[in-house]
């Protein structure tokens, strides 16, 4: 293709891409520098059905002119980037020094808000993706091997989990699990513990999760590997199974490899879904055991009182990177794929 | 999850049983709004947009639904009920004009929208119009009228005093002390393992838990006159001792309790003792959603005292009217005289038991007994300081881990005055 027919091709994805991905980003980078401006206090008498108070309150004549000369706020640098609700240098130092040992020093960083989402983040994502893809290709293989008048409908029921929206599946799942739902109180009696409670400890509330996260996704790397099945040459099959080749065999020597592309494109999609994993966390009502990254986007904008817009994007930023991150040695992978191709 | 979302679309869109009922649904819903709007005039209006934004509980329906009975010739009456609408409410009084005409706001949102200065003065318009209000109910912040309050809530204590007298326990407990002691009573009598509850999910319902109980101890939040935090002190650490040996009466799933499942429990007889807020004692004593044995002996009751002080632990709330800064006088004053009509006494005598009512019309009731003695026994209103929110948020996400046994009172206390101070700088609050 010319350079110029190219460009005309391009264009159109182009821009929107500049539009609604890099502008976006580049406004949330912005705005992560920033931190609002120093608040004018004053003391004043507030009065209410319940008696009147001396209280402080915001000047906000004083501040308002300030606000209109520079919307964005006060500069503050990588202030945001580096305080305490963040990557907490001056914390990590501080613990580093005051640490007898590794596991005092973990313990002050799992203490702090950042570091403990970055840890659950990461657990999730490294215990599901993998799981997916197991769980994905062994479904796969089975309804693969099914009669055809069963396919349809096993496909169906096994995709349900994805249909699911996940705020609502995780709920559902969430009231099943408590201690007098159905899957709760199941495993109080098998586990013949009246006080064992899935919600009640942070590990559990972790597995709780994982497990979730897998029912979750796997119906995606299924039908994937299905669809990939489906494209499998039979020649090649047929002439392993003539050569004497088991079932396992079959599979590990013929199958596998020529479902690679997909594996890379499975890990790849689930490595950035479970790095940004959220809504179970709200779902589950699991805050005070779990938090990610996503987590404390949202809770900085919409959890509590007033909004953090400096933080959000700082954590937002800090998100955007730790996905490129994961995704670097996929994307070697598929870059030497296609150089080898090329040649 | 893009590539999943749309698969789900794809599928429900080539649903044609779906798209009808969709289709249903909005011409339903069109007709209610065509309802809403055409209803009789007659509150000496004439012209004006009214358009209102407010949480969503049955005392608030009834007000908004009182303020709609004004649409008529000329004047339009729109409501956006929303538990969501702290999240929404600066964004759209900000723009100019501002999409709502007015915010029912409550000590902490108050707070709020003045500090970005998007609610005006209601001086002249209760001057013109505010003629039936007690004076009581004007909430002035510097001199000037900034809310009328229509309703009081706090949390207070719940009882059920039949499970008390099995357990042995002659009166209601009237301290936190006396709680505890009662709780023992029942577990050690095998009537309930986990008799008590709070509102203890981690978040908000948390922060606000403990606020109560720092109030009972008289303790202060900031160092006077200044946004530095100051709850890292012996006050502090009794609040979450306190809290601790309360939570070790709730069932393990405590971490999750927000005021929905709490009353839940609390009307399948699951709970003796519980913390709730005023606003659910209309909806446990409805006749619904219990048995009767529940209903007829719970008891509601002054939020207890302890520690040998004698303010009750709990904070008083208002929810009242505030109008937007950013909207004509036209429609400011429409707002103002179709909400006093949701707030008349008819409104208020024809719900009566939906709240703690604080307007003329009221007659007190067995629902509301309990905010009553709480603010009749000198509870503090919750602060309302520009950096309450902030601190809220953060004793919200800090404490759990103390509550969950995994760190020391002095390491929570001061993992929060950290968070806060990293956020309240942010914020603009600290230099």
């Amino acid at each position: 293709m010319k350079n110029r027919t190219f460009f005309w091709f391009i264009l159109p994805s182009l821009v929107a891409m500049v539009l609604f991905i890099a502008l976006p980003i580049g406004s949330v980078f912005i705005q992560s520098l920033y931190i609002e401006h120093g608040a004018v206090l004053k003391e004043v008498k507030s009065c209410g059905p319940f008696g009147c108070k001396d209280e402080v309150q915001i000047d906000v004549a004083a501040t308002s002119q300030l606000k209109e000369e520079k919307p964005l706020g006060k500069f503050n640098g990588f202030g945001t980037y580096t305080n305490r609700n963040h990557l907490a240098v001056t914390e990590l130092k501080s613990a580093w020094n005051d640490s007898a040992n590794w596991s005092i020093y973990f313990s002050k960083v799992y203490n702090l808000p950042f570091y403990r989402a970055l840890a659950f983040t990461l657990t999730y994502t490294f215990i599901v993706t993998p799981l997916v893809l197991l769980l994905g290709f062994f479904i796969a293989l089975g309804v693969n091997s099914l009669p055809k008048k069963l396919k349809g409908p096993t496909i169906f029921v096994s995709l349900l989990p994805m249909i699911v929206t996940p705020l609502i599946g995780s709920l559902i799942l969430f009231w099943m699990i408590d201690s007098k739902g159905i899957l709760g109180a199941s495993l109080q009696w098998l586990l013949d513990d009246p006080n064992l409670s899935l919600k009640a400890s942070p590990a559990l509330t972790w597995i709780m999760l994982i497990i979730y996260g897998v029912w979750h996704s796997a119906p995606f790397a299924f039908i994937v590997f299905y669809a990939g099945l489906q494209t499998v040459p039979s020649e090649t099959i047929e002439a392993a199974m003539i050569d004497g080749a088991s079932r396992w065999e079959r599979t590990r020597y013929v199958v596998l490899p020529h479902l690679v592309p997909l594996i890379v494109f499975i890990s790849l999609i689930q490595l950035m879904d479970n790095f940004r994993v959220f809504e179970p966390i709200v779902g589950f009502s699991a805050q005070a055991s779990a938090t990610s990254l996503s987590w404390i986007i949202y809770n900085d904008l919409a959890g509590g009182e007033g909004t953090f817009f400096g933080s959000a994007g700082a954590t937002s930023v800090l998100t955007i990177l730790g996905v490129a991150v994961l995704l670097i040695p996929v994307l070697i992978r598929t870059w030497n794929d296609f150089n080898r191709k090329a040649v | 999850m893009g590539i999943n979302g749309e698969m789900v679309i794809l599928v429900i869109s080539h649903d044609n049983k779906e798209k009808k009922m969709f289709l249903k649904k909005v011409m339903v819903a069109g007709a209610f709004i065509m309802l809403g709007n055409t209803a009789m005039a007659g509150c000496g209006i004439s012209s004006g947009n009214v358009n209102v934004l407010s949480n969503d509980f049955p005392a608030i329906q009834a007000v908004t639904a009182g303020a709609s009975t004004c649409a008529g010739d000329g004047v339009t009456v729109k409501t956006n009920l929303t538990k969501d609408h702290k999240d929404i409410m600066v964004a759209a009084l900000t723009a100019n004009p501002a999409e709502y005409t007015s915010v029912i706001t409550s000590n902490s949102t108050l707070v709020t929208l003045m500090n970005d200065g998007l609610v005006r003065s209601l001086d002249d318009l209760v001057a013109k119009h505010g003629g039936g209000l007690n004076p009581s109910q004007m909430v002035t912040v510097d001199g000037k009228i900034m809310a009328v309050a229509f309703m009081a809530n706090a949390q207070h204590l719940f009882s059920r005093s039949d499970i008390l007298e099995k357990a042995g326990v002659s009166s209601i407990p009237a301290t936190y002390e006396d709680v505890l002691a009662a709780a023992k009573a029942i577990k050690s009598a095998g009537l309930m393992d986990y008799p008590v509850a709070l509102n203890t999910k981690a978040g908000w319902n948390l922060g606000e838990e403990f606020v109560n109980m720092y109030m009972g101890t008289g303790g202060d939040f900031f160092k006077p006159g200044t946004a530095e935090v100051a709850v890292n002190n012996a006050h502090g650490v009794a609040t979450l001792n306190m809290l601790k040996s309360l939570v070790a009466y709730s069932h393990p799933d405590f971490m999750t309790f927000d005021s929905n499942a709490t009353q839940a429990e609390w009307e399948a007889g699951n709970l003796a003792l519980a913390t709730m807020w005023g606003s659910r004692g209309g909806a446990v004593m409805d006749g619904e959603g219990s048995s009767e044995a529940v209903e007829s002996s719970t008891v509601l009751s002054s939020a207890p005292t302890w520690g040998g002080k004698s303010r009750p632990a709990s904070t008083l709330w208002w929810d009242g009217i505030s109008i937007s800064a950013n909207i004509s006088d036209e429609d400011a004053e429409a707002t103002f005289v179709a909400l006093m009509h949701g707030i008349s006494p008819e409104v208020i005598a024809a719900n009566n038991a939906a709240a703690v009512w604080l307007g003329k019309g009221y007659t007190p009731s067995k629902a509301s007994a309990g905010v009553s003695a709480t603010a009749a026994g000198g509870a503090a209103p919750y602060p309302m300081l520009p950096f309450m929110g902030t601190l809220h948020s953060a004793l919200g996400s800090e404490i759990s881990d103390f509550l969950q046994g995994s760190e020391s009172a002095e390491q929570a206390l001061s993992d929060v005055e950290a968070a806060y101070t990293a956020a309240a700088t942010e914020k603009g609050f600290l230099k």
